[in-house]
């Protein structure tokens, strides 16, 4: 990586890669208030369904008895499912010195701040009693999962906070001192003090090395459990279908393909939006898409085992649950989820052609997509088929199907995800400047413009 | 000893409510401290079997009632040294739904709301479907109350699983939990909101309902404090419940109130309980529908639509 250059042509490098990588702070157009008025409005609709559901009652919602659980939990899963991605690519790739993987770190980590912020939210929001949320810590109790979840996505949203933080400061002493005139003084402000009076001493530089790896072991760990705690909100339930001991790696398996593939649409995003060809790179479409080979081969195994396995014994209740999945009710949904959504991927993915940019962005769309609908197929069909026979009950008791304003509160929490994104794209540039300008070989002295020593 | 005043006020306690024979909110009584003679006002109160009368207030005397924080303590202690079971005699239910209705309208219950449901049965292809009552378990080993966050369902010392309503935040996850599909929730303003506005909750009846929260079967838990039977197996006209307490090893017929060895009931008659290879180990047993006392009537509804 190293070449060593000269001071000027090292400063030009760098005045480069500075003014392409702020490009998405100082770009300002129709299109991009537009864009935040989409957001904002969405979100407004999301939260005024979420008043109506305090005020009348929960049973607003399509779910009722016996499925108590609907769409938000299958979205809270979807959230903490793609958060995840944030421990794979800024920690375990990192850790294993993969280095091709450094420039997308700070995408990763806008991924997992907006989804595990969001699952917290939809938790919230699936509540009979949200008014109540401050019991969960005045009478919380270690022995229900809902607890380790709680315990685990905070934790996780700190140390996801602090690694997009850490290595963004020399970034921001950058902007603090290069930024002035071109972008307005509240921002400068934000910058001043968030730098936190950085100055880029090697000492400095150690430190924040030193912090990052600390954080990074420490989210190997955290990240694991963040959904396999919330695969065992499931799998520690006595019903058919969620009555399993492969859950927790299930989940995570199932996770790091929806965050790839959530990963790769933001790179394309970016990359169209801000100009940054150069930066996310065609090799960086095609690494992402051997990832994503590579994780839903393991996905598609665990899913073999959790469907195979029960299918081939068919135990009353067991029979009962994958009958309505294979030929049943969710058949469709279950078969194109697999099909379309996990085997065809991983077949046009061998193949180079489909791993540029524009088609491995298409396929991700339709990873993500599935995704969402597999989180669907987790949660509900289980629950309409309890041990006992559901009856004396309405007819609308026996099946579930969202309501309007489950539908509103489900777009509300995309559209707040995409708002946190957009907003952390808006504010810090999308790649660490220093380290890529690091890696282009331009020398840490030349960061800061009056070196103090 | 100092379990053993707190018991003997707790039953002090108790004596007063069973005499003065109303549950009502703590408003309204302190209300009552200062009445005069004959004042032509009327009161609205609740009786101890869920009705609603009213009543004089030169009528009332103060009693000394439990408030909320008190009501909620006694109510997860639990009744001293008992041990509650159920026994369910399935040859004797002809799906009259007395118990349902008795139970709904003690727990303000809407229809379709039910802490005991009576549900038609058929265990393999060709065997002869019958009606099973099947309230809350009340397990010994109640996966329900392991995954509450806020401890808000409890499993009291007399083996009764209850549900504090006050607390409950809504998650829904012990209904998740629950193999017998046991529990229900509010998912509006509940029966008669505007009626029981204001009146003081009764952790042991789950009454008033709220918004928001779980309810389930308490085996009518306040109605055992009163010395009574649970609703459901005082209405029961079939003879088909028993209910007595596992310690003194006696059971009583809701219907018959015939008083039978508990052990013996369930010796004889080959008792069972459900699903008792999921572990929970239940309370309520259940008598075989042998020698059936009626014909099961009617078209078998599926079992898993």
């Amino acid at each position: 990586m190293n070449t060593i250059k000269s001071p000027e042509e090292s400063r030009k490098v760098l005045d480069t890669i500075f003014s392409d990588l702020t490009r998405s702070i100082t770009h300002k157009d129709e299109l991009t208030r537009f864009w935040f008025f989409i957001l904002i409005m969405f979100a407004g609709v999301g939260l005024w369904g979420w008043i109506i559901q305090i005020d009348k009652g929960l049973g607003v919602t399509g779910m009722r008895d016996y499925v108590s659980w609907g769409m938000y939990i299958a979205n809270f899963v979807f959230f903490v499912a793609i958060s995840l991605i944030g421990f794979l690519i800024s920690s375990a790739l990192h850790l294993l010195k993969i280095s091709w993987s450094k420039p997308i770190s700070r995408v990763a980590e806008q991924i997992a701040i907006a989804g595990v912020a969001l699952a917290g939210i939809i938790i919230v929001m699936d509540m009979g009693r949200p008014d109540r949320f401050l019991n969960v810590f005045l009478h919380g109790r270690f022995a229900s999962p809902i607890i380790w979840d709680v315990t685990v996505v905070t934790t996780y949203l700190t140390i996801s906070a602090l690694l997009f933080f850490l290595p963004l400061i020399p970034d921001l002493a950058l902007l603090r001192d290069r930024m002035t005139g071109k972008v307005p003084t509240w921002k400068l402000k934000i910058y001043t003090i968030l730098a936190l009076g950085w100055k880029g001493n090697p000492e400095q530089y150690k430190t924040v090395y030193h912090a990052m790896r600390i954080l990074m072991i420490l989210i190997i760990p955290v990240g694991l459990s963040i959904h396999t705690v919330t695969s065992w909100l499931f799998a520690a339930t006595l019903r058919s279908g969620w009555d399993t001991t492969i859950m927790g790696p299930y989940f995570v398996a199932g996770a790091f393909v929806a965050g790839a593939a959530a990963v790769v649409i933001l790179m394309y995003i970016y990359r169209l939006r801000y100009g940054l060809k150069n930066y996310f790179e065609d090799f960086h479409f095609d690494y992402m898409g051997k990832l994503l080979v590579f994780v839903s081969l393991v996905y598609l195994y665990f899913n073999i085992n959790e469907f195979l396995v029960p299918g081939y014994k068919m135990k009353t209740a067991e029979g009962v649950h994958l009958q309505n999945l294979f030929t049943g009710a969710f058949a469709s949904m279950f078969w194109l989820v697999q099909v379309a959504g996990l085997i065809i991927p991983i077949l046009l993915m061998l193949i180079k052609f489909f791993r540029k940019p524009l088609p491995l962005t298409i396929i991700s769309v339709v990873v993500l997509i599935a995704a969402w609908f597999k989180r669907y197929l987790i949660v509900i069909p289980t629950m309409e088929h309890p041990f006992l026979p559901v009856q004396n009950v309405p007819d609308y008791f026996k099946s579930y199907a969202p309501t309007s304003i489950e539908i509103m509160i489900t777009l509300f929490s995309v559209f707040a995800a995409l708002l946190i994104i957009t907003v952390l794209a808006k504010l810090f540039p999308v790649i660490t400047i220093w380290e890529y300008a690091e890696e282009k070989g331009v020398d840490k002295k030349y960061f800061s413009k009056q070196p103090k020593n | 000893m100092e379990r053993n005043t707190r018991r003997n006020f707790i039953r002090k306690l108790g004596a007063t409510v069973g005499a003065a024979g109303v549950v009502g909110g703590t408003s309204i009584l302190s209300s009552c401290n200062s009445v005069e003679t004959s004042s032509g006002d009327k009161i609205k109160l609740l009786t101890s079997s869920g009705e609603l009368v009213e009543v004089d207030k030169s009528q009332l005397t103060p009693a000394e009632m439990p408030n909320l924080s008190e009501n909620q303590t006694r109510g997860r202690e639990g009744l001293p040294g008992r041990s509650w079971v159920m026994v369910i005699d399935l040859s004797k239910c002809r799906n009259a739904r007395e118990c349902m209705k008795a139970c709904q309208n003690h727990h303000q219950l809407r229809p379709e709301q039910h802490h005991i449901n009576v549900l038609q049965m058929q265990d393999a292809e060709h065997t002869a479907p019958y009606y099973m009552p099947k309230p809350c378990q009340h397990c010994d080993n109640p996966p329900c109350t392991k995954v509450c966050p806020v401890n808000a369902t409890f499993k009291r010392n007399d083996g009764i699983v209850l549900i504090d309503n006050e607390r409950c935040i809504g998650c829904r996850f012990c209904i998740a939990a629950c193999p017998y599909s046991a529990r229900v929730f509010n998912w509006f303003e509940p029966r008669d909101a505007e009626k029981y506005k204001g009146v003081t909750y009764n952790i042991e009846a789950n009454v008033p309902q709220k918004k928001g929260t779980i309810s389930k079967c308490l085996f009518s838990a306040d109605r055992l404090r009163d010395g009574k039977l649970p609703s459901c197996v005082s209405a029961c006209p079939n003879g088909v419940y028993w209910f007595g307490d596992r310690n003194e090893d006696a059971v009583t017929n809701g219907t018959t109130k015939e008083t039978v060895s508990f052990s013996k009931l369930i010796k004889d008659n080959a008792a069972y309980t459900l699903m008792e290879e999921l572990g929970t180990k239940p309370r309520v047993y259940y008598l075989p529908p042998k020698d059936r006392a009626f014909p099961f009537e009617g078209e078998l509804i599926e079992h898993h639509s």
